[in-house]
């Protein structure tokens, strides 16, 4: 279960969000997406937020993101309200988002070139992060010259470009197959520990979010309130060997086991809705 | 490289075809001389080859056509630069396209050309005639194909611009723009095609100034190997046009 003060923000906490709740008006009445959610994430810290299908993630993304208003509660970096885009926030997005015109270098770039940095010096920084991302000697080509997984990584290393104190992802990886999935979270697990970047995942993958947090804040379904905070004690560095470990095993049946009520209620729900003739809000 | 390979090369996809086109050709000059297509009415491929050099040196045809292409020249600056500003404005401003966008796909579907006395009252029998009227027959697709392109926009990708907060400038130049182009450059096909049906078939009906007076000429005196030689100097004006703004397009946009 959740304790009383787990969801209050940590006195050092980089961002917290406090009593955060979105309702939107549909045809079948008004939905509360999120409900009254609480959390805090310290300096270079990695937490996952996971949740089913539906119980609104993406909603939470876009508040803490700064792309969707008109929320009740607070978002602040630092103690600082965030209200809209902020520049210490980078978001990578769950659908593909490079620019199909620009090459991975003028992708990566993009950020730099929007902050008017001079072209020589917004190549070299660029090329920096394009390489740290593995993707060196791909700096010319095209995105659809790329992979899924090699795209998403762009995604990554131009959010990165703009050197955000916090990277905010939307389940980056949800379109890949498995296996790129769990070579991916090594990536962004070793640019996570090289760069000390503190992470906020949104995902709906049990996997990922054991393997690359510290924490994971388990959802309910909707509304979406924070039903339970777990630690993952797993040791860093950490890479995709570690599901194969026994603790990893009992993180994630600890997490199912909380998630698997919640999946099942949304299940129920969305084909009650159905039966119904309703839309998915 | 495979044969199969070889043909879907961008070579290899000109060889056949130009090797398609020459069997055209060729099989409309067997089934000519066949007698299986009557030479009143179509003549012989050969005929019109030969007649080219006649009508580059008696019908001045070289002068003729660059005088069709200046005039579809003028009219293809104006679609795009008038085109493109309309679209964008259309896009920016929801009610002046909820007001006018079905207005403007009337204007694509109508027979602009049969207004061209109102244009010879206006401007007179002159080039600009011809350039007005091939202006506004092939300004609706530029018009709708910007409108569409624009609105088209993956979400995602103005997402990621407000992610890194873009100002509504860098917003469009930087990504709407671009995201755009390709549905823009349709509309930019499609409206050199109406403009060139258009400015051909006033110079026709006007008699007057390129390729299409020179047709309309040669028709008249029944010189039927010169007139699809012109008509072949025609297709030559469309091709370049073509040519010149898919290379504008990859320049401004690389092939994905």
């Amino acid at each position: 279960m959740l304790n009383s003060d787990a969801s209050a923000p940590a006195a050092n906490a980089l961002l917290a969000v406090e009593h955060v709740s979105k309702h939107f008006p549909t045809p079948e009445g008004v939905v509360t997406a999120v409900e009254d959610f609480s959390f805090s994430v310290k300096a270079g810290e990695f937490v996952s937020i996971i949740g089913p299908s539906g119980c609104g993630k993406s909603t939470l993304f876009n508040i803490i993101g700064g792309l969707l208003g008109g929320y009740e509660g607070r978002v602040s970096v630092d103690g600082a309200t965030v209200s809209g885009t902020h520049p210490s926030i980078g978001m990578v997005f769950q659908e593909e988002s490079t620019f199909p015109w620009r090459t991975v270098l003028d992708n990566v770039a993009f950020p730099l070139e929007i902050a008017g940095m001079d072209k020589a010096g917004r190549q070299e920084r660029a090329a920096h992060f394009v390489a740290l991302v593995g993707l060196q000697g791909f700096e010319r080509r095209l995105p659809a010259e790329l992979s899924g997984g090699m795209r998403q990584r762009v995604a990554i290393a131009r959010t990165l470009a703009s050197q955000p104190r916090i990277l905010l992802m939307d389940e980056p990886f949800a379109a890949l197959d498995e296996q790129t999935r769990l070579l991916l979270g090594d990536k962004v697990l070793q640019i996570q520990q090289e760069l000390k970047q503190t992470t906020l995942l949104i995902t709906h993958n049990l996997t990922e979010a054991v393997q690359l947090s510290d924490r994971v804040l388990v959802m309910t379904y909707r509304p979406g309130r924070l039903k339970r905070i777990v630690d993952i004690d797993l040791p860093h560095p950490r890479d995709s060997e570690v599901v194969s470990s026994e603790a990893f095993g009992h993180r994630v049946a600890e997490i199912w086991h909380d998630l698997r009520e919640e999946a099942s209620r949304g299940i129920a729900a969305d084909e009650a809705r159905v039966l119904r003739g309703g839309h998915r809000p | 490289m495979r044969l199969k390979d070889w043909a879907r090369s961008r070579n290899g996809a000109r060889a056949v075809g130009v090797t398609a086109t020459v069997a055209f050709f060729v099989l409309v000059e067997a089934l000519i001389r066949a007698g299986l297509v009557n030479q009143f009415i179509v003549p012989l491929p050969s005929q019109i080859i030969a007649s080219i050099p006649r009508i580059i040196a008696e019908e001045h045809v070289l002068d003729r056509f660059l005088q069709t292409m200046q005039e579809v020249l003028w009219a293809s600056v104006m679609i795009a630069v008038v085109g493109i500003s309309i679209g964008v404005l259309f896009f920016k401003f929801r009610g002046l396209r909820l007001a006018c966008e079905s207005w403007v796909g009337a204007m694509a579907a109508a027979p602009i050309v049969l207004l061209y006395p109102l244009f010879l009252v206006i401007f007179g029998r002159s080039a600009t005639t011809i350039v007005m009227i091939g202006f506004v027959a092939g300004l609706a697709p530029v018009i709708l194909k910007t409108i569409e392109g624009l609105a088209g926009t993956r979400a995602v990708l103005l997402n990621v611009g407000r992610s890194f907060k873009v100002t509504p400038s860098q917003q469009f130049w930087k990504i709407l723009l671009p995201a755009a182009l390709p549905s823009v450059f349709v509309g930019l096909r499609l409206g050199l095609i109406f403009a060139m049906i258009n400015i051909v078939g006033v110079e026709f009906l006007i008699n007057f100034g390129g390729l299409g007076q020179l047709i309309n000429e040669l028709a008249e005196r029944y010189d039927l190997p010169g007139t699809y030689g012109a008509i072949g100097f025609v297709i030559l004006t469309s091709m370049l046009f073509f040519d010149v703004t898919a290379r504008i397009e990859r320049w401004l946009r690389p092939v994905e």
